[in-house]
């Protein structure tokens, strides 16, 4: 990695710890007093009732009420996707990544799984699972509670609870980050933050960096406490429809303090520079 | 080909209909030689046949159709699309039978007609619908004339192929004077199942959006405004998560716009002989889709709009959404003319040609350049907060001074060449009205006076949750805004403050009783719609008393344009001054404004109230209305 490489990482690291400040303070703001502000907010106290047209009727009961069939729209019924983030392969280490999502559900609550492994010699090497219930915290944000599991073939299987929250940050950022606590007062908390800067209407550049935290040293998994793993990668698609989309990416990765120790002391590289191709798509 | 000529109310016309199946086949066959020759069952496309007479029968079958080269089933009435023509007079009492020869259940809207609610033909409000195999008998007498539709108003039928026009002659003589007239009916036809289509914005909610913001755009403005300027045209979407091109949740991507059941490449053609005046009965019964109609080289006269007789205003254009519908009168003099219909998000368009004979052709236009919505479609009137502060002193004097002051300051850091357009136009209308509207109003001087609408914004409690994703504090009030893309194009575009109804129809000239305020909401990241902050599910119904004079206040605070329409009764829309000027069926509320109508309820039972655009209506911007 050449210097401006290591210029432009380390800025970029440094912009993304700042996103997930700046997130954090806004998802807190726009929980204050809506009077004046165009989005968010809590209601004031003279908020108009927006059932105090309604003179007691229901749907169901009144006169010339439908009895036996009542009008059902979308609003009442479930979706669900299934969005293939990432499959890419590294080139040099021939290992595969995949990072997917899928949810069920309605508008405001539905059931996330979300899932993000590596896959070397056709094996799985390692795998964080989470499934969560999502709901709709304000506009743009889910609050997600639910379990975590990792399993690791070289290491140790563990299982964590999780709270989180996804969304739409202010400027098109989008925001995935988790707290985790697991057995033995172990904690963890992880950041996902991925912007689409459009060259065309087709052509798409995503930066992406994802930010690894823990609580405790957990050695067998080559884990130390603190910021323990950051990635950084570069992506660049191109939407042959929305929903399928081939790329070419390059991703940095960096172990930090006892995780890059752990790292050394197993003959692990603590940098890597990786090449990708990959497909992006979801239905 | 001949013209159409004007048809006797009770003429029913055997060989006319084979001669439009004639036509409809050609002008598809010109766009696919291969596909329609041998398909003996596919729908029938084109000018839609006519069925006059007091007692009519539809068919509601399934049927293949081909728009774009491949075959979808599409679902019809009586096999054609669009859907026969019903012709009917004012005062007959009708019956029509529809048998539902579908899979599922069906229903059918009579829009804009004044009837018993179970009649109305809403499932699960008013009625529980036709069942498979099943014959419904619609029964009512017309009270009305003018030009209507129909179609169903279950699931996503419409959008399939189930709408037609609905005329009703007047009793007396018709007072619109013309040589001979057309039924136009613009729609939206997609391949896609429109559940996929639904879900798909689900997922993601920009999927057909095609003109989004991209690097070169922004390229291009530091270019002409400078980095910091390129910035902040930007910087208030970008903070907000709002896209200034959201001008339509579905585009040409997946629709092809029909006129009259027809492709852009299959040219819907009627005929003229120089001299003669012809009406032209424009219907928007598309799905989603707002059209922008002009015919260059032609002024429109418009003279009805949703079916009731306006003082006629010439145009060059006008902008009408889904369950709107006008009536114009044109003067040909060349020999041949584009009807031009073009999406409001410039995507795409239907079109077809006015003509002397079959062989002329006209010159279709470009598609005009999409614009990035405007600061006053997010904000409303943003000059209204610094308008605001002065304006209980000054309001006299000073107030058209202050406001070229407080808005030329206003405008600086938010923008810089998008404003242009904005600040012209704002300068001169909006902030000239709203000033009018507001001092009317405070020189009235009691605020509970009911004479005008209140300027007061009352948000509902629910629009402080995740299903609203902006409000508007300060709505724009005028009326004479014909909207995005519209803007100073140079061209005369009918805005609302243009349309006057003829005498005699607005009848109820008392002052309402009280006021009903609801705010139009929606979630674009979510996909979702709603009033008040509620989906229909969330909803109660709203109680209308017999016969009481009441106002509505829809106060859009969304960055879409929402034809709301109210079943049952009428909506007459107002001036900010409380003046009464045009009796509609369906009104469009643009971006962050605020629009005053008034509605006596005559006719008791459920009626449905829902945004136009059919998956806006579907996602829950619907409420139930109680008449008791």
């Amino acid at each position: 990695m050449n210097l401006s490489m290591v210029e432009l990482k380390h800025n970029f690291h440094k912009a993304v710890l700042a996103l997930a400040v700046t997130t954090l303070s806004s998802v807190a703001f726009s929980a204050e007093t809506g009077i004046g502000q165009p989005q968010g907010g809590s209601a004031p106290p003279d908020a108009r009732d927006p059932h105090a047209y309604s003179d007691g009727f229901t749907f169901e009961s009144g006169p010339y009420s439908q009895e036996e069939r009542q009008l059902k729209l979308a609003d009442e019924h479930k979706f669900w996707a299934f969005i293939g983030d990432r499959f890419e392969y590294d080139t040099d280490s021939e290992t595969g990544v995949f990072d997917v999502q899928g949810w069920y559900g309605t508008t405001y609550d539905r059931l996330y799984i979300k899932s993000e492994g590596e896959i070397e010699d056709g094996r799985l090497q390692e795998s964080e699972t989470d499934v969560l219930w999502s709901h709709a915290y304000n506009a743009y944000f889910d609050t997600q509670l639910g379990i975590r599991v990792d399993q690791s073939r070289e290491g140790k299987d563990r299982q964590w609870l999780a709270a989180g929250m996804q969304g739409l940050a202010p400027y098109w950022f989008e925001v995935d980050m988790t707290a985790y606590l697991g057995d033995n007062g172990r904690t963890a908390f992880s950041v996902e933050a991925e912007y689409e800067l459009l060259l065309t209407q087709k052509l798409v550049l995503q930066p992406r960096a994802e930010l690894s935290f823990y609580g405790k040293d957990d050695e067998i998994n080559g884990i130390g406490s603190g910021l323990s793993q950051a990635a950084l990668g570069l992506r660049l698609r191109y939407e042959i429809t929305r929903q399928f989309a081939p790329y070419i990416g390059i991703e940095w990765t960096d172990k930090f303090g006892k995780t890059a120790d752990f790292a050394r002391s197993e003959g692990e590289s603590v940098q890597d520079t990786q090449y990708l191709v990959g497909i992006k798509f979801w239905f | 080909m001949k013209p159409d000529k004007s048809m006797p109310a009770f003429q029913k016309s055997f060989s006319r209909r084979l001669f439009v199946k004639g036509l409809a086949a050609g002008g598809l066959l010109s766009a696919m030689p291969n596909v329609l020759q041998a398909n003996v069952g596919n729908a029938q496309l084109g000018s839609a046949p006519v069925l006059s007479g007091n007692v009519v029968d539809l068919v509601v079958e399934e049927m293949p159709v081909n728009f774009t080269g491949v075959t979808r089933i599409a679902t019809t009435i009586n096999g054609s699309i669009p859907a026969p023509t019903l012709r009917f007079r004012e005062g007959d009492e009708v019956t029509i039978r529809v048998t539902n020869r579908l899979k599922v259940a069906t229903s059918i809207h009579w829009h804009g007609i004044i009837l018993p609610f179970e009649m109305d033909g809403v499932p699960g409000v008013s009625f529980s619908g036709i069942e498979p195999g099943e014959t419904f008998v619609y029964q009512f007498t017309l009270k009305q004339s003018g030009t209507y539709w129909y179609h169903s108003h279950s699931g996503f039928q419409e959008m399939t192929g189930m709408y037609g026009a609905l005329i009703i002659d007047p009793w007396e003589a018709d007072p619109i004077a013309s040589d001979q007239e057309q039924i136009i009916v613009l729609s939206d036809w997609t391949d896609e199942d429109p559940m996929s289509v639904f879900s798909k914005l689900k997922v993601q909610s920009d999927i057909y959006n095609f003109n989004q913001p991209v690097v070169g755009d922004f390229i291009d403005d530091v270019s002409t405004m400078g980095a910091s300027g390129a910035l902040a045209k930007r910087r208030m979407w970008n903070q907000m998560r709002m896209n200034p091109t959201d001008l339509a949740d579905l585009s040409a991507e997946t629709f092809t716009f029909l006129m009259n059941g027809i492709t852009p490449a299959g040219d819907w053609r009627a005929l003229f002989k120089q001299g003669e005046k012809v009406r032209l009965r424009f219907i928007n019964g598309s799905s989603n889709s707002f059209f922008d109609v002009r015919i260059p080289g032609l002024s429109l006269k418009v003279v009805q709009a949703d079916g009731q007789n306006i003082k006629p205003v010439d145009v060059d254009e006008f902008r009408f959404g889904p369950g709107e519908t006008y009536d114009v009168i044109v003067e040909p003099k060349n020999d041949a003319y584009t009807i031009f219909a073009q999406s409001m998000d410039r995507s795409g368009y239907a079109r077809g040609t006015l003509a002397v004979n079959e062989a002329v052709t006209a010159q279709i236009p470009e598609l005009d350049s999409a614009q990035w919505l405007e600061m006053s479609d997010m904000m409303g009137a943003m000059d209204h907060s610094a308008m605001g502060h002065g304006m209980g002193h000054d309001m006299k004097s000073d107030t058209a001074g202050m406001d070229h002051n407080a808005m030329g300051h206003s405008m600086k850091p938010a923008a810089a060449k998008m404003d242009h357009s904005a600040m012209g136009h704002n300068m001169k209308s909006d902030a000239a009205k709203m000033d009018h509207s507001a001092m009317g109003h405070s020189m009235k001087g009691s605020s509970s006076s009911l004479a005008v609408p209140s300027q007061k914004v009352r948000h509902a409690s629910t629009e402080y949750g995740p299903s609203v994703d902006m409000r508007v504090d300060m709505p724009r009030t005028n009326l004479d805004d014909p909207g995005i893309g519209l803007r100073n194009n140079n061209r005369r575009v009918l805005t609302f403050s243009d349309l006057r109804s003829v005498d005699g129809i607005l009848d109820d000239n008392r002052v309402p009783t009280r006021e009903i305020e609801l705010h139009l909401t929606g979630n674009m990241e979510r996909y979702s719609w709603s009033i008040d902050g509620l989906e229909f599910g969330k909803s109660t119904p709203i109680y209308m008393k017999q016969g009481e004079r009441i106002r509505v206040i829809l106060q859009n605070d969304t960055m879409m344009t929402h034809p709301m329409h109210l079943h049952g009764m009428w909506s007459d829309l107002e001036s900010p001054e409380g003046e009464l000027l045009v009796r509609r069926h369906t009104i469009s509320v643009q971006p962050a404004q605020r629009i005053s109508f008034l509605t006596t309820p005559h006719d008791l039972g459920r009626w449905a109230w829902h945004c136009h655009l059919l998956f806006h209506m579907d996602a829950g911007m619907f409420r139930q209305v109680v008449v008791s």
